[in-house]
């Protein structure tokens, strides 16, 4: 059987089982960044636009998922695909500014307009301003399977993020994806091939802004509540450093990322700012010692070790002629 | 009396924006000064501009000296733990991706705030006004503290502007900003001049943080809330354009002044929907010349 076949089992079978061993709330917050890991790495990591801002699609979706469940009788799947949607709007609408500009530009155009989001929804009535949005309602599932306790609802959960997660795989694998590689590597040469680079940026920054939406919608109905700290700069800043410490451009990276961020934050959540300072502390040791982060440094390594291990059979055919040049 | 009421509000808060225009020229002043030299995008400068207030209250709560001994000491300070992060840090990245400055900037300034957030605590302690009172124009009141502020932050962004400008060392400064390695070739010692530029443009964060204390608070999180909007204040007038930023700072301030009167619910987003519009009208900046930035 295929090895990688026989990973995706395991990983499936471990998450089945681990509700019945961790705490569910926990494991759901972590699949919640996870997503908004991967959704960030298809941005930085594939196509290699710096978004200092994506929190606002976090804490937006969060804001729109939670008045949908509050207001109506709408099943909470459907309510999270509508969060995810608006996001990916709302990304289509701020992509078109942004990417007028490139590089570290973009990274200041985003992280300001993140800004403008959060004094919107500051400001209006439904968001609750500085109290936040209490009390968000689980509605049942398909509108006839109640998922109000958490163990269940780990499952709902578990299944969006496994479709988010197939959904990314087949994005960066696909014509479209390695477009977007190339972009990131050589625009000019994209260009001159025929493809217009604006265009994939803009699809990959909504594709991107969708699925940062689609965890921030899960993470309202996790916690049942969304708060202005969901689109506040920390956020993007935190997305930042989970991509980067698993591994830039690496399928798996940012999704070991988030998890150690989470649990690290869990850990630290009693020790006030040190969190804080730990992130700041991770991320300058990861940009200064291992860009290629936590999982791209283990891909490095196995191939540095399959290198060395054929060395020894090719070495002495290289070595014969100049030892004894004249016969 | 209505009326009254009125124009002072107006030239109150057009006062007010002034003074934050004059924090907004210094500060992207700076950022547009670093990025030229060292193509850097300085997001550590919020956390130096608070550095530069918090030194000057440490100075004043624990060694008792004074604001205009502050105004001198902070400064150079918080300028020299910039050198020195330049040359343990940002050295090392400046042949990478110009992101990674910025976000190693950005870890720089998660540290230091949280540290200091840490130590002391996250509400803002006030600092005495060096110079308390004012004078009554009729249609307001005008503090002589302001007053300072406007003129000493104007005074610094004009000399900046002439030293880079206008002399020998500015024109070294241009010509390594176009070719480093030619400017070294002359005998130039560019890696150190990168240092002294990075501590100047520090150096120019802490001296708008000492000014910023005695009229708003000083916590911790004062620096990273103007950061952003500064951020947006570059963008708007181009990057790595002096006069550009300085300009833009002014001008946004006092938009951002009017704006409380008139509309207040919109003055905390009236600067990124200039930014906005900006982007439409000019996309490579409002004061950006070159074209290379236009794309």
């Amino acid at each position: 059987m295929n090895p990688r076949l026989i990973i995706i089992f395991v990983a499936a079978a471990l998450a089945v089982a681990a509700p019945f061993f961790v705490y569910p709330v926990l494991l759901m917050t972590i699949l919640c960044f996870v997503i908004f890991a991967c959704s960030f790495n298809l941005l930085l990591g594939y196509t290699g636009l710096l978004c200092f801002g994506h929190a606002m699609f976090f804490g937006g979706a969060a804001y729109i998922t939670g008045q949908i469940l509050k207001t109506t009788s709408v099943s909470v799947e459907a309510a999270i695909l509508c969060g995810a949607l608006a996001a990916g709007l709302l990304g289509l609408v701020i992509g078109q500014l942004s990417i007028r500009r490139q590089g570290i530009q973009f990274a200041m155009i985003t992280l300001a307009f993140s800004q403008l989001v959060y004094f919107v929804l500051l400001q209006m009535e439904f968001t609750g301003g500085e109290n936040g949005m209490q009390g968000i309602p689980r509605n049942p599932l398909f509108g006839f399977i109640e998922v109000r306790d958490s163990f269940s609802f780990y499952y709902v959960i578990l299944g969006l993020s496994a479709v988010a997660v197939f959904a990314f795989y087949r994005i960066v694998h696909s014509p479209f994806g390695e477009v977007l590689k190339a972009i990131r590597d050589n625009e000019a040469r994209v260009e001159s091939l025929g493809f217009d680079p604006e265009r994939f940026k803009l699809l990959a920054f909504t594709l991107s802004a969708t699925m940062a939406g689609l965890a921030g919608a899960m993470k309202a109905t996790v916690f049942q509540f969304a708060t202005l700290t969901d689109i506040s700069w920390p956020v993007s800043g935190e997305v930042i450093l989970m991509t980067l410490l698993g591994g830039l451009g690496t399928l798996t990276g940012p999704m070991f990322g988030a998890a150690i961020i989470i649990l690290m934050n869990d850990h630290l959540a009693g020790f006030g700012e040190w969190a804080l300072i730990a992130q700041g502390v991770i991320l300058l040791v990861v940009i200064v010692f291992f860009r290629r982060g936590f999982v791209g440094e283990i891909g490095a390594l196995v191939k540095y070790l399959a290198r060395r291990g054929k060395r020894p059979a090719s070495a002495p055919v290289t070595a014969k002629p100049a030892v004894e040049p004249n016969g | 009396m209505f009326e009254n009421i009125t124009s002072q509000l107006l030239f109150g808060q057009v006062l007010l924006g002034l003074i934050n225009g004059s924090f907004y020229a210094m500060l992207s002043m700076g950022l547009a000064i670093i990025f030229g030299l060292m193509n850097v995008v300085n997001f550590a400068h919020g956390a130096q501009y608070m550095l530069g207030a918090f030194v000057a209250w440490l100075l004043l709560t624990f060694l008792g000296v004074p604001y205009w001994g502050a105004l001198v000491i902070a400064p150079i300070a918080v300028a020299l733990l910039g050198m020195l992060m330049e040359r343990l840090l940002l050295r090392r990245l400046q042949n990478l991706d110009h992101l990674y400055g910025l976000l190693a900037t950005y870890a720089v300034s998660l540290i230091v705030e949280g540290l200091i957030r840490q130590r002391y605590g996250s509400t803002g302690i006030p600092y005495d006004n060096p110079m308390p009172g004012g004078m009554n124009l009729g249609f307001m009141f005008l503090p002589y503290y302001r007053v300072w502020v406007v003129m000493f932050s104007l005074f610094t962004c004009i000399g900046t502007w002439l030293l880079i400008e206008h002399t020998k060392l500015g024109a070294y400064l241009r010509a390594a900003n176009e070719n480093p390695n030619i400017v070294e070739a002359f005998g130039i010692n560019v890696p150190k001049m990168v240092t002294l530029t990075y501590g100047f443009g520090v150096g120019l964060a802490a001296l708008s943080g000492v000014l910023a204390a005695p009229i708003y608070q000083v916590s911790p999180s004062m620096g990273s809330n103007v950061m952003i909007v500064v951020f947006a204040v570059v963008v708007i007038g181009g990057m790595g354009s002096i006069v550009g930023a300085m300009a833009t700072g002014y001008m946004l301030g006092i938009v951002e002044g009017l704006t409380k009167v008139l509309y207040p619910e919109a003055a905390s987003v009236v600067i990124f929907l200039f930014m906005i519009f900006a982007l439409f009208m000019r996309p490579s900046g409002i004061f950006s010349g070159r074209s290379e930035g236009a794309r």
